[in-house]
């Protein structure tokens, strides 16, 4: 679709904002609606739509199979990860007052942690399933025209 | 410091190193990730055990969250047995993993195939060691779709119809259960089993709890390949990769089949389950065809490892059976069986595992003069077939001679002839494999093939199981009696 140059240019003007709206999400997800999963979609979404218009080939040099892969296994390690800090500072599993001086305040920050790891992987799986369908059957539906 | 988290880390350590095998990617350092977690989760399971044993149940808050409001895991003697039976074959199986695994499975994905043995080993484990009926499910959807993707891996093209079968199953199962766990949900306002146990009581007689009990006993039926709906299971076990057939064989079922016993003997309780419903009677009629169906298909099978998987179907109605007996002592049948059939076949699909690895195929006639060609493997399989057969001083013998003493106890000797009969027909296939290898001549220019040590010293591990737990009764029995006891009395 890169010919096409109104959906080009306003791809390009959007990108940054979905980008940045996928933050916004993340980060103010647990004052108001939202969160990781949802982040990691919308910021997947922003991926999706340049590898629509620019072609399969620019979008894996934007992001190659192994920082897709990574990002996966890392979110979920991030996650896991927390909670066994938990458990290193002396609490159960998953339990994240002692990461703060304050119960709450570690909880704040335990979840604020483990929404960033569901939304690395949950953007990482939305990209890569994307890919994996798209590379499918290139020669005939070949999205680089 | 680490003893009182002992119930997180049994699940903590499997689950958290499957993205760490993703992030190495090298085949041999997967392996021995995998390999050396396996062992420890084994490790744990063991030390629960004893700690059971010792000093009562073992609850555990995640994230410090008190039950019935926050996930609790509760390890009984119950499922500290079924945590010890998964986590022991897991850590004997994976450890064969590496030569038939580098032959079966494509170069590129060995990585995948450790990675998901580990969230298939963290799932099993998981739905085992909870006490949340919705966090059972969670666990039971990772165990399942790892193994889904576990059954897909081989290099062969029928592998994926057989994984995509499994999988459409699986999701019809585990979406029965869930509903089952919603309307409960909404009957009694719980999740927490322990808690639910005490709510379910005082609603038995609503509508809404008799249909989730019905879809429980559906799903969780298809789940455990119970006669009418295990039609997933032998595609699924025949096209596997020999490692993950052996896996799944020894203990997907089982912890299907524990999920059974929580669900109806603890959540519902002996008297809802067995007498104001039907269960007891129905499990038993369809344990009693399973386990003539199962053996007779298993009979006319070609390919040997089909014919395991058939014969799986019929080890599973034995286990029903104890279970559909309603008394304690044929549920020790039951759940000592489960505990039997797992060395049995955890044992008898890495002899196929052996036999693949060096013939690259287990159709019958393959086998022709292999009793010469792969003496110590044979010898095995010999062991393992009269174990399955239930002969004396072998563990299938002591399984069903309690499923037996449960049925004469009830009065019913014509279940008990039953079940002798249908041992009958475990010779019949056993044999047919036995004298294929033994009285055949091997083909032209074969030479001795004998299997790499590797992978004949975990075969012979759980082999030689069957021996010893078959002579020694004291622990499987004792467990199993404590068990069965601790399940029926809930209720009375």
């Amino acid at each position: 679709m890169s010919h096409h140059l109104i959906v080009r240019v306003v791809s390009k003007l959007l990108i940054p904002f979905i980008l940045l709206f996928a933050l916004y999400v993340q980060f103010h997800g647990d004052f108001g609606p939202g969160g990781g999963f949802q982040a990691g979609v919308i910021f997947a979404s922003a991926f999706i739509l340049y590898a629509l218009v620019f072609g399969l080939d620019n979008a894996r040099r934007v992001l190659p199979e192994w920082v897709t892969r990574a990002g996966i296994a890392l979110g979920v390690l991030i996650y896991g990860g927390t909670g066994v800090v938990g458990i290193l500072l002396g609490h159960n599993y998953l339990d994240y007052s002692p990461l703060g001086s304050t119960a709450p305040l570690g909880q704040h920050i335990g979840i604020s942690v483990i929404e960033f790891g569901v939304g690395m992987t949950v953007a990482s799986v939305m990209a890569t399933i994307f890919l994996a369908f798209a590379g499918r059957n290139r020669d005939l539906f070949d999205l680089e025209e | 410091m680490i003893s009182p988290h002992l119930p997180a880390l049994q699940i903590v350590l499997p689950l958290l190193s499957a993205p760490v095998c993703v992030l190495l990617r090298r085949s041999i350092l997967t392996y021995a990730v995998t390999v050396a977690i396996c062992w420890l989760t084994f490790a744990i399971a063991v030390l629960l055990l004893q700690q059971v044993l010792a000093s009562g149940p073992i609850s555990y808050r995640l994230g410090g969250w008190a039950p019935p409001w926050g996930i609790e895991y509760r390890v009984d003697t119950v499922n500290a047995y079924v945590l010890l039976i998964v986590s022991a074959i897991g850590a004997i199986v994976i450890t064969a993993a590496r030569p038939t695994v580098e032959r079966e499975v494509g170069e590129d994905v060995q990585y995948l195939f450790y990675t998901c043995a580990l969230l298939c080993l963290a799932g099993m484990l998981g739905v085992t060691i909870t006490g949340d009926a919705f966090n059972l499910f969670v666990f039971l959807e990772i165990s399942s779709l790892s193994s889904y993707v576990l059954v897909s891996l081989r290099r062969d093209r029928r592998a994926l119809t057989a994984a995509f079968h499994y999988l459409i199953f699986g999701t019809i199962g585990a979406t029965f259960y869930l509903i089952g766990v919603g309307l409960l949900y909404q009957a009694t306002g719980t999740l927490n089993i322990a808690d639910l146990a005490v709510r379910v009581a005082g609603v038995t007689d609503s509508q809404s709890v008799r249909a989730a009990f019905a879809f429980m006993v559906v799903g969780i039926a298809i789940k455990a390949a119970v006669f009418p709906v295990h039609i997933w299971l032998p595609n699924a076990y025949a096209y596997a990769p020999s490692i993950v057939s052996a896996l799944l064989a020894a203990t997907a079922t089982k912890v299907a089949i524990y999920v059974l016993l929580r669900v109806f003997l603890t959540i519902f309780g002996p008297v809802f389950a067995f007498s104001t419903m039907p269960l007891g009677e129905m499990l038993v009629a369809l344990a009693v065809v399973a386990m003539f169906v199962g053996s007779a298909v298993a009979i006319f099978q070609e390919d040997v490892k089909r014919m395991l998987a058939y014969s799986s179907v019929a080890q599973i109605g034995y286990m029903i059976l104890g279970i559909g007996l309603a008394t304690s002592l044929g549920l020790t049948g039951g759940i000592l069986h489960l505990f039997n059939h797992a060395v049995i076949k955890g044992g008898l699909f890495l002899v196929m595992a052996c036999v693949f690895y060096r013939i690259g195929s287990v159709q019958l006639v393959d086998f022709a003069g292999l009793g010469r060609r792969m003496p110590w493997t044979m010898a095995a399989f010999v062991v393992g077939g009269l174990s399955l057969i239930g002969v004396p001083l072998t563990t299938g013998f002591v399984s069903k001679w309690y499923l037996i003493l449960g049925a004469l106890d009830k009065g019913w000797w014509w279940l008990a002839v039953l079940i002798l009969l249908s041992s009958l027909l475990a010779v019949i296939y056993v044999w047919r494999v036995v004298e294929v290898a033994y009285f055949r001549a091997p083909p032209e220019a074969a030479t001795r093939l004998e299997a790499p040590v590797s992978l004949l010293v975990p075969t012979w591990v759980l082999i030689a199981a069957n021996i010893y737990f078959g002579i020694d009764t004291r622990v499987s029995v004792g467990v199993a009696k404590r068990a069965a006891e601790a399940l029926m009395g809930v209720g009375a």
